[in-house]
């Protein structure tokens, strides 16, 4: 007890130290520190803990905190190596750890929330974690100066040492540990030139990949706690159904079925397997309160929004009078495009662990929000959110699925309801029917172009509904910033521009799917261009940089997709090109693609070449995975994506009828970034919404047939 | 009481003969590298090597096993030394990684068959695995470059 009371008592001085710094300067320091005795994860007895991200001890070993979730993007490899950068260490050997959640300490700091999606790593981050990795180089700097009493301005650093430059002299990171760790937190460090980089900018490997080589990189299914149960809880199958009653007797009969309990999203079957639970499933008879939602049908979704679309709608932009332009005559381009709604299909379906008991809740689970599972915690087991621990696993793919809280609400209310801990497991088909979609959406299109072909009016009404007002994080009434994204803000210098939305929400349940409002949006205003460029009868390309003169960004990686897929030469016949350019996330992309399109109408993307200014490239190789990843995810969506409401259920439930891409399908993809040494931009989105746009154009050059419904049919384009 | 021989190691496993070997790995024997990801052999996550064949674990029964060789993703190298393994570390072919393990031992499955794939067969052998992150241009320049490995190129 003493040595432990001990501890916490010299922790909290020395916290109270920097967190008096820290007060002095306000909110305008790199790194939060930590305030009135919070202890970071790092601050042990004995260490150089200089904030909450890094921690040297007396052997040098460097161990460094990664805030932003593993989900496939990189972060536990990027992160810490932008930190290492900075610091001046071997990122070879240093420890990483992830984050407990606390968002005092570890959210992100332009949002506040220890959540991750919006392509926020790298770009919310990168200021804060180099201040970080600077400071604490400083402090070590100012050590060694002081054992040699010379001034700091003669000392540098070279890899885990500090180096007196007159004399070469030379002293290790882990002699200076006790003395750093005395000295005050630079607020406001020197950082590295780009030159003086080591890891940014340059190739580095994934941190994870030998973890997730040989089956040892633990997910959230793979979370084992010692007394754990696993359960399968079936949901009612029309969206915000109730259980109304139900009988288990059949289900407990069965060996290996634990326990069976009500809790808010079903009926849980608690067993000793996930096989036995799914099992205990079928032999469960539950009566639903199907509520309000089981006439609704995704025709009937549909006759809603074209109703809809006969109303004026909230102006989200109104630049000039472009329904007078649209009057005046010229020559005119309307047009309509819907899309579907999309379900996310995680490889890992959703699933959580948690340990509810008196005084007590842990999870474990694969979440883009620690954050929100220590409050969902909170909720539920009635402790206060810092009593409630978070361990964040591997996420089996996040694509803002898995920022929702309804798997986390599963695990802890089975586990608080058998007392025991729980992991509450998924099927796939659970997965596919109880999402978070993508808004389906149904969009007008309207144009005039004058007798040179310049666009004299763009008029875009979309109608659908708001993920931000659905959720209750935007005010119903409002335009949804979500549903305007990529609308609102197209970069298109025409004199009149009139953009408004329509909200429409039957009540299916949405939320962020990969890239968000600009996975329709990218679809619909770069399919619509391209149908302007073809009616003023110029070259798709030509046609935007003309009305790209004020977007500099846009025009230029458009000019680099071109230019890398020789955009203009002559193809092989049978196969065409088509383009897109847009902005998300703080990122521009570009993509052109080539196409073919089969007798039977099946469309094939040979190739995607891809532009990206992000700014700054921190990892180049994992930039191209992204983009990477984006085409694919795009192209799934693009060809078969597709989710239908019957009777308020979906009708989709497994890979058969929501089908995935796959490697025989995949175009050969090029990346090609532009580092244009603007702010960061983000990553795992915007190589998504440029996709379906790039190869619907391409199959229009190509057949003359525009696609303006997703996802593509192939009945539309076969040939008689 | 069924009789299994995983990763060379013969264990007695008390289980229902019906149980399908995924659930058997992961939760019997602690063998997590093999993943869930449909639970009717559409994705590929749960391929594992039955007497040196590919085959998707969660609609294979434990009593179609008995007694036979069973390589999980644990048991397909020392140290990650398989050079599909390592073709995967070179390239960074994992992104999420939850549908990794399946791939590599359908890509292992290949090149122990195939010592030179051509895209073709990769496409054969390799379209029952779905990568939700869009691997697949890495996966096939990582098999490309696993059976260089094999045929001990640097």
């Amino acid at each position: 007890m003493a040595t432990a009371r001990t501890t916490r008592v010299r922790v909290s001085r020395r916290a109270l130290l920097k967190g008096g710094l820290a007060v002095g300067t306000g909110l305008i320091v790199g790194f939060r520190l930590p305030v009135t005795g919070a202890r970071t994860a790092l601050a042990q007895a004995g260490t150089f803990a200089p904030n909450q991200w890094i921690s040297i001890d007396r052997d040098g070993a460097v161990t460094i905190v990664n805030s932003v979730v593993e989900m496939g993007q990189g972060s536990i490899t990027t992160m810490p190596a932008i930190v290492a950068d900075e610091l001046d260490t071997n990122l070879d050997n240093v420890k990483v750890t992830q984050a407990p959640a606390n968002p005092k300490l570890y959210g992100n700091p332009v949002t506040g929330a220890q959540s991750y999606g919006g392509s926020r790593g790298v770009r919310d981050h990168i200021d804060m974690l180099r201040k970080a990795g600077a400071a604490a180089r400083e402090m070590l700097m100012q050590a060694g100066a002081n054992e040699w009493g010379v001034p700091v301005t003669e000392v540098d650093t070279d890899l885990d040492t500090v180096v007196h430059k007159p004399t070469g002299r030379r002293l290790p990171y882990s002699a200076l540990v006790d003395k750093a760790a005395k000295l005050p937190v630079p607020q406001n460090p020197t950082l590295k030139t780009p030159d003086k980089f080591r890891y940014m900018g340059k190739v580095m490997h994934r941190r994870d990949t030998p973890l997730k080589v040989n089956g040892s990189a633990v997910f959230g299914m793979d979370v084992v706690v010692p007394g754990m149960l696993i359960a399968s809880i079936e949901r009612c199958p029309v969206f915000g159904g109730k259980v109304k009653s139900y009988d288990a007797s059949a289900t407990k009969r069965i060996k290996g079925v634990k326990d069976v309990v009500q809790v808010t999203n079903g009926v849980a079957v608690v067993a000793d397997s996930f096989w036995t639970a799914v099992r205990g499933r079928q032999a469960l008879k539950v009566v639903w309160d199907n509520g309000g939602m089981a006439d609704v049908t995704s025709a009937s979704i549909r006759q809603g929004y074209i109703d809809g679309a006969k109303e004026a709608g909230q102006v989200a932009r109104n630049d000039g009078d472009a329904d007078k332009a649209l009057a005046a005559g010229g020559k005119t381009v309307e047009a309509i495009y819907e899309v579907p709604f999309l379900e996310h299909a995680c490889m890992e379906p959703m699933n959580a662990t948690a340990s509810v008991k008196p005084g007590s809740c842990e999870i474990w689970a694969p979440t883009q929000s620690p954050g929100g599972t220590q409050q969902t915690g909170a909720k539920v087991s009635g402790l206060p959110a810092e009593k409630v621990i978070v361990n964040t696993t591997y996420l089996g793919g996040g694509f803002g699925r898995r920022g929702e809280q309804d798997f986390i609400l599963d695990a802890l209310e089975t586990s608080k309801a058998v007392g025991a801990p729980v992991k509450v497991m998924w099927t796939r088909p659970d997965d596919i029917q109880h999402g978070f979609y993508r808004p389906a959406t149904y969009n007008v299109f309207k144009a005039s172009l004058d007798a040179q072909g310049s666009p004299t009016a763009w008029w875009n009404r979309v109608v659908g509904p708001g993920i931000l007002i659905q959720k209750g994080r935007a005010q119903a009434g409002t335009i949804d910033a979500a549903a305007m994204e990529g609308v609102r803000n197209m970069p298109y210098s025409i004199p009149n521009v009139h953009v408004e939305w329509v909200n429409r929400d039957y009540g299916v349940p949405i939320g962020f799917w990969r890239s968000v409002g600009p996975s329709q949006n990218g679809f619909i205003v770069e399919s619509f261009v391209d149908e302007m460029a073809h009616a003023a009868g110029k070259d798709p390309v030509e046609f935007r940089k003309d009305l790209l003169g004020k977007s500099p960004r846009h025009k230029a990686v458009l000019e680099l997709a071109a230019a890398k897929a020789n955009w203009g030469t002559a193809l092989p016949a049978g196969r065409a090109r088509g383009c897109a350019v847009m902005f998300s996330y703080g990122s521009y992309v570009a993509h052109v693609a080539e196409v073919s399109v089969a007798a039977d109408g099946k469309v094939r993307v040979h190739k995607l070449v891809g532009a990206i200014d992000a700014g700054f490239a921190v990892n180049p190789d994992q930039v191209k995975a992204q983009m990477e990843g984006g085409g694919i995810y795009a192209l799934t969506a693009l060809l078969y994506g597709a989710i239908t409401i019957d009777r308020g259920r979906v009708k989709q439930s497994n890979f058969d009828d929501y089908p995935m891409l796959r490697i025989s399908e995949a175009p050969v993809m090029e990346t090609h970034i532009l580092d244009s040494g603007q702010p960061a931009g983000g990553l795992g989105e915007p190589g998504v919404p440029t996709v379906a746009p790039a190869v619907c154009n391409a199959v229009f050059a190509l057949t003359g047939k525009r696609i303006r419904s997703l996802p593509i049919q192939q009945d539309q384009l076969k040939r008689a | 009481m069924v009789t299994l021989i995983v990763n060379g190691k013969r264990s007695q496993v008390d289980a229902p003969s019906d149980m399908p070997l995924l659930w058997v790995i992961r939760e019997k024997l602690a063998l997590t590298g093999t993943k869930y990801g449909c639970g009717v052999s559409l994705c590929g996550s749960c391929t594992v090597h039955v007497d040196g064949q590919p085959v998707r674990a969660c609609t294979t029964p434990l009593s179609a096993v008995a007694g036979k060789k069973i390589t999980t993703i644990e048991g397909l190298s020392a140290k990650s030394a398989h050079p599909v393994q390592k073709a995967w570390v070179e390239l960074d072919v994992p992104q999420c990684g939850f549908c990794q393990t399946g791939q590599i031992m359908s890509a292992a499955a290949l090149l122990a068959k195939n010592a030179n794939p051509t895209d073709a067969d990769i496409d054969a052998a390799m379209s029952g695995n779905i990568c939700r992150c869009g691997t697949y241009q890495r996966i096939r320049a990582g098999i490309h470059r696993a059976a260089q490995i094999k045929k001990g190129g640097a």
